[in-house]
Formats: C-alpha cells, structure tokens, sequence
C-alpha cells in the first residue's frame, strides 16, 4: 500500500510541475515538451487506476498525435526563437491570483461534497481492454459511429483552413 | 494486459490533483500571449476533467465514465487539428500568433 502511495505522489509531482514548466517557459518549444512529460505522467496515473486501455490510447492518441502535431506547427510557424513580447510582471501576477483563486474556489466547494462510499477503487477490471470495448460496441455504437463523420469533418476542415489561397 | 494494480489512495488526491492542473491551465490561458501556448493550456485543462472522470468510473466501478473520456480524446483530436490549421492560417495572413494583435472580432 505505501508502494502505490508513493508512486501516485511521484507521478502527481512529476505532472504538476510539468504542467507549471509549461506555463512559465518562454521558449514554445520547452512548452510543447513539457506538455508531453505531463501527459506521459498522467498516463501513469491512468494506469494507476486500472484504465490500461485509456493509458495506451492516451499515450498514442496525446504524444503520437496531437503533440507532434503541435510540434511541427510550432517550427512551421518558426517560433523557435524566444519571439513572446516582454510582459510587466503586473500582469503575471494577476494571471497567477486569478488562477489560486479559482483553485481555492474549487477546493472550497469540494471541502464539503460527499465523495459517497467511493473508498477504495471498485471492481478492477472496470478499464480493461474487454471491458471498454464491449461498451464502446454495444450501449456506445452510434456515438462511435458518429465519431467517424466528426473526423471526417475536421479532416476537411482542416485541409480547407490551412490550404494556400489561389488568387 | 490483465495485472490489477492494486492500490488504497484516497480519492480526495485525485480531486485535488485535478483541481491543480486545471488551475494551472487556466493560469496559462490568462498569462500567456502566443495562441498556440493558450491551445495547449486548453488541452492541460481537459486532460485533467479526463482524469478526474477516470478517477470517479474507475473508484465507482463504472465503465461508462471511460468511456466518455475515449469520446473526449476523439473531440479533443478532430478540435486540435482545426485549431492548428486556423493558427497557420492567421499567421500566413498576419504573420503572428500573438492575440493582443488578433483583436479585430472584439468590437
């Protein structure tokens, strides 16, 4: 039991400071990076809860797909070089009061939520491979149909939006 | 595939673990200018509901909540491509990404 605790508090360490790493590094790059680590990390945590299958489409789906996605955007749009204008540290500040205090605000609403008698995580095999997929294809089959004409959809939007304007 | 990690936290870490990394995200939307940055402070935010959704299916021993977390991603993916054709878009008209210049939809 002192095994798991110490791994969720390594995990949780390890994405809160690369999410703050993401925040507060200047070079776009550093950020993009960062974020990978975080999402890696919280992978970590999915396993920790039993969701493998989640943690695997997690990984392929945020740092296979969308990361480098971002990655090539960031050096498509060459902003690789510390470009960000200098801001007062006024206006970082009011960003950091906004954001604890919307932290504490959370925290304070959830003080006095009952969590119910979720004290121990229920059934194990709640996240495996079988068990989301046989909900995914019997209660949630239209909704997984209707994915593929969403994709469809932002795939030729995207090819649109981004596409060079012949005049 | 099939070893049980076996494990006791309380779920109160969980929320409150969630609860910090959406701060942060919405510190990130509020702090910075680049709009590639403030995307990705948006993914920050969504992956930490995800994770609060996995935390509450999987200590409630419900699939469902998965489930929707795998609807989530499939969105999230389809949102992050029309989002970063649009950011090459504004910068091959414009030639930044900086929103104090994108202002003109304020008024």
């Amino acid at each position: 039991m002192m095994n798991s605790q110490l791994i969720f508090f390594m995990l949780a360490a390890l994405s809160i400071l690369s999410a703050l790493f993401v925040v507060f590094s200047k070079n776009p790059i550093y950020s993009v990076l960062w974020l990978i680590v975080c999402f890696f990390s919280i992978a970590g945590h999915y396993i920790m809860l039993n969701a493998q299958f989640l943690a695997i489409v997690h990984i392929i789906v945020y740092t296979g797909a969308i990361m480098v996605l971002m990655l090539f955007t960031v050096m498509l749009l060459n902003l690789n070089k510390e470009s960000e204008p200098h801001k007062s540290v006024m206006y970082k500040g009011a960003a950091v009061l906004t954001g604890g205090m919307l932290m504490l605000v959370l925290l304070a609403a959830m003080r006095s939520t009952q969590l119910g008698t979720y004290v121990a995580p229920g059934r194990a095999e709640t996240g495996f491979v079988q068990n989301v997929g046989l909900k995914l294809f019997t209660d949630f089959l239209l909704p997984f149909e209707m994915t593929s004409v969403l994709f469809i959809a932002a795939m030729i939007g995207a090819v649109v939006l981004a596409k060079k304007e012949v005049h | 595939m099939n070893t049980v990690v076996e494990q006791a936290n309380p779920q109160n870490w969980y929320l409150l673990l969630s609860t910090i990394l959406f701060s942060i995200g919405v510190m990130g939307v509020l702090m910075r200018r680049n709009a590639l940055i403030i995307l990705m402070c948006v993914e920050l935010m969504l992956n930490s509901v995800n994770l609060l959704l996995v935390s509450f299916s999987a200590y409630a021993g419900n699939t469902d909540g998965q489930v929707f977390v795998f609807f989530i991603m499939v969105v999230a993916a389809a949102e992050v491509a029309v989002g970063l054709a649009l950011l090459v878009s504004i910068y091959r008209n414009i030639g930044t990404t900086d929103i104090d210049v994108l202002s003109k939809l304020k008024w």
